[in-house]
């Protein structure tokens, strides 16, 4: 536990460093808000008929995915992935399964500190000048807490799925590349959910990936009832335990590989 | 006219200041302090043709800043500079195409092609005389011996390897100067005697003006008719080596081997400065008192099976020298 | 001439190391086709909901995205040396490019045609294809010519781009991430024709950076519309020379920031 205290401390310390990187790094996500927030109102104004979400809803939930996107990079770890492709990673290997604990808690660090720089400043703009909307209602504001949490859990466990798929390397190189861009399309970060085709939307329900943006977000605009938020959150926690579960697994299965390949 | 020349060369940095801690760095995000480094406070010196001249000092004295300076990769504050007429930073691409560098801690080809086609790259780039190139590089495949190595490829050469490869490709385009920051650091001894045995053939042969800068006190010994010492930015010393020692002191060494004795040796006009088991070291100054003097007094007075006259390394003379410019 | 085919040597050895892992490569490649078609779902779903956007239909804005996606990649795959400025700054290789009778833009841009782009090239070309079919366009020898020059142009816009973000590594070792507004920011927006942004977003794009020169006046001049921001039809056929003009003037910029490099060291 203080080792992963230890690295977050020290993340920290190295983004204090580059504040020139984090003030570049949030307005390019505001510029990349705004691209979006216009092409959303374009849409909006083309049709006139009945949409899930109105437009104000929409620019909430850009806004919201802007400033909270560095939470939900799913893609490789790149520290690990290092270590996988220039060998080392077998010394890493020896040690018993707290190895995956270890990995799973940098992956969750390497979220938390860029993320947590870059979404408070976002978010008090977009209270202020941007257009987003307060949160619906108090406990809607207590869930969407509570759902962001299990939104870091979920990415993280989703992104050291995919760092563990190269250490089956042909298919892992394929894999862990295509993956975060289909992940990233069925968060709801390239087109928020609700808006995808109605046929489709069982499909989404069932998949873990709205946990990571969707959720909260609709949480957040009490496009959800209580009941029905609690349930998104079982969901996710269940997803959560499942892929790692699933991860400790092929690990399992990797350090056998490695094993028996003679290291 | 010499080919060479530097006329109080000045040249200042700005380094950022770092605050230590957490709560430093946390302040550093909203301010930043810098303080100026003087890297070259008036450098001058002049390098005839044919020269090989070695370019000494310790760390941060200004050595790499002056060979950039000279190289045309810098532009200084101020004073001027000439070689072969050219201003250098101001006519880099001419310049430059004159000139070979070699820096020993970086090589210069591409790391996952085989030797000789980074030599057939760099053919091109210079745009090297395809007639008379494969006669040069031959000829300095086979000085260098580097000819079994020439297919593979850079990254899987050891360090010895690489570095002559390294003065081969610098040398390709025939450039009339040679700049060589540290060639031998880190070097086994036969790649040294190999590096320092090339560097003077193709001094003494083909004419070759050279500066070398080095941390290595027998590349120094071995190559250097002159040596220029610098420290603090600043010139100290710029001579041979003859008269760099006397410019310090003009005491000689007089080493002497007393087979299976353990006397002392208490002489006047000498100083103990060394001793292990039968071998002393003594200092004398050859001006006060002639060496033929202290060696007659100390053979009739100890059995000495071998004794040998010679210089004190060069290390020491430029150390005292070193010490001397902060007294 | 000559300084020509020392490139083409230049590029023979980085698509022959690139070629070493060859299954990784296509993999790799494919990714990139994947992903960047994934981005072009994206906008699928949403056309399948709203129909269209401000009076463009799918097929026509499919006609805008796989322009500047074509353009873009030539650009990425041709200009990927500027891109890692950063690491050859730091690591001091950036001297020896200085020690080489040879100008340094040539040397950092000759240091890799990254392959793989071919992905998105790829992929931005079927959507051409398909939205000229869809649309029921001819292919005419004007149309082509146009087609070429737009994208031809906006490679060199898009490339202009990645120099002045390397240049940015001569005063900041960090590589700000704030270029990226003007090239994937540039793509993302040129995607979309720029009519249905606010009046100050498609001056940006017009003016700072002339994206709309080698995407929205040519396209109308493709499709044969008339430009409601009142460009005429001399005017769309040279636009994309902007694109060249901003080559240009990125390379001026570049020589600005050598000199800031050889007087403050590193």
């Amino acid at each position: 536990m203080s080792a992963c205290l230890a690295m977050l401390d020290a993340r920290i310390r190295v983004l204090l460093q580059y504040r020139t990187v984090a003030v570049a790094g949030i307005a390019t996500q505001i510029f990349f808000g705004f691209v979006r927030v216009m092409t959303f109102t374009a849409f909006y104004r083309s049709s006139a008929a009945a949409h899930p979400m109105t437009h104000e809803q929409v620019i909430s939930y850009i806004w919201l995915g802007q400033a909270f996107l560095l939470l939900a990079m799913f893609g490789v770890d790149n520290e690990i992935s290092e270590m996988i492709r220039s060998g080392t990673v077998v010394y890493e290997l020896t040690r018993p399964a707290s190895v995956f604990w270890l990995w799973y808690s940098r992956c969750v660090a390497a979220r938390i500190a860029p993320a947590a720089m870059r979404a408070i400043p976002q978010v008090l703009l977009g209270w202020a000048f941007l257009g987003l909307q307060f949160p619906a209602s108090v406990l809607a504001l207590l869930m969407f807490c509570l759902a962001l949490t299990g939104s870091v859990a979920l990415a993280a466990a989703i992104s050291l799925l995919f760092t563990l798929s190269l250490l089956r390397t042909i298919s892992g190189e394929g894999i862990s590349r295509m993956g975060p861009a289909l992940v990233f399309l069925l968060s709801g970060i390239v087109v928020p959910l609700p808006l995808f085709p109605q046929r489709i939307q069982p499909i989404l329900n069932a998949l873990p990936f709205r946990g990571l943006m969707d959720v909260p977000f609709r949480l957040y605009l009490g496009q959800m009832t209580w009941q029905e938020g609690v349930l998104a959150l079982a969901q996710q926690w269940g997803w959560i335990v499942g892929l790692l579960l699933l991860g400790r697994w092929l690990l399992a299965l990797g350090v056998r590989r490695l094993v028996v390949q003679g290291g | 006219m010499p080919q060479i020349m530097v006329e109080d060369l000045r040249k200042s940095f700005r380094v950022a200041h770092r605050r230590p801690g957490a709560l430093g760095a946390l302040a550093g995000v909203f301010r930043r302090t810098y303080r100026e480094v003087e890297a070259l406070a008036g450098i001058s010196f002049r390098v005839e043709r044919g020269d090989l001249v070695g370019y000494v000092g310790p760390n941060g004295a200004g050595k790499s800043t002056t060979i950039k300076t000279l190289a045309g990769i810098m532009v200084p504050d101020g004073g001027r500079v000439e070689i072969d007429g050219l201003v250098p930073w101001e006519n880099r691409i001419r310049h430059v195409a004159r000139i070979g560098v070699v820096f020993g801690q970086r090589t210069q080809l591409w790391y996952d092609l085989p030797v000789i086609e980074s030599f057939d790259l760099l053919r091109d780039i210079y745009r090297a005389d395809r007639n008379t190139y494969g006669k040069i590089r031959d000829e300095l495949v086979e000085m260098l011996q580097i000819g079994s190595v020439l297919d593979t490829p850079v990254r899987q050469l050891s360090l010895g390897q690489r570095m002559r490869c390294d003065l081969a490709a610098a040398l390709l385009h025939k450039p009339s100067i040679l700049f060589l920051d540290e060639p031998t650091i880190g070097l086994d001894a036969v790649s040294k005697l190999a590096v320092r045995d090339f560097v003077l053939r193709l001094n003494r042969n083909e004419g070759v003006t050279v500066l070398l800068t080095t941390h290595d006190m027998d590349d120094i010994e071995t190559l250097c008719r002159r040596v220029i010492v610098i420290a603090d930015g600043k010139v100290l010393s710029d001579g041979t080596m003859g008269e760099l020692r006397q410019s310090v002191s003009s005491e000689r060494w007089l080493a002497v081997d007393m087979g299976d004795g353990v006397d002392l040796i208490d002489e006047p006009d000498t100083r103990v400065v060394r001793r292990d088991g039968h071998r002393i070291v003594l200092a004398f100054d050859p001006r006060k008192t002639p060496p033929s003097q202290i060696i007659a007094r100390i053979c009739e007075k100890h059995p000495v099976r071998d004794l040998l006259v010679e210089n004190p390394p060069i290390e020491n003379t430029i150390a005292e020298l070193y010490s001397r410019r902060t007294a | 001439m000559e300084t020509l085919s020392l490139y083409l040597c230049y590029l023979g050895i980085s698509v022959r190391s690139q070629m070493q892992y060859r299954v990784s490569f296509v993999i790799r490649t494919l990714a990139h086709f994947v992903i960047c078609g994934i981005e072009f779902l994206g906008l699928a779903v949403l056309f399948q909901r709203f129909g269209q956007i401000d009076g463009w239909s799918l097929a026509e804005v499919g006609l805008f995205y796989g322009m500047i996606s074509m353009a873009f990649a030539i650009a990425e795959a041709v200009a990927r040396g500027f891109d890692i400025m950063g690491r050859l700054i730091r690591s001091g290789d950036f001297d020896r490019l200085l020690l080489r009778p040879r100008g340094t833009a040539f040397q950092v841009l000759a240091q890799e045609l990254q392959l793989l782009r071919v992905g998105r090239f790829a992929q931005a070309l079927l959507v051409l294809l398909w939205s000229v079919q869809a649309l029921g366009l001819a292919w005419t020898s004007s149309r082509i010519a146009l087609l070429l020059l737009a994208i031809v142009g906006g490679a060199c816009l898009f490339s202009g781009l990645f120099v002045l973000q390397g240049t940015l590594c001569f005063w900041t070792i960090e590589s700000l991430e704030i270029v990226n507004c003007a090239t994937y920011g540039g793509v993302g927006a040129g995607q979309f024709p720029l009519t249905i942004y606010r009046p100050w977003f498609r001056h940006i794009f017009t003016f700072l950076i002339p994206v709309a020169t080698i995407n929205y006046f040519p396209a109308h001049a493709i499709l044969g519309r008339v430009d409601s921001l009142g460009s005429t039809l001399l005017v769309q056929w040279l636009s994309p020379f902007a694109g060249f003009v901003f080559l240009m003037a990125s390379l001026r910029v570049w020589r600005i920031g050598v000199r800031r490099y050889t007087s403050t060291g590193n």
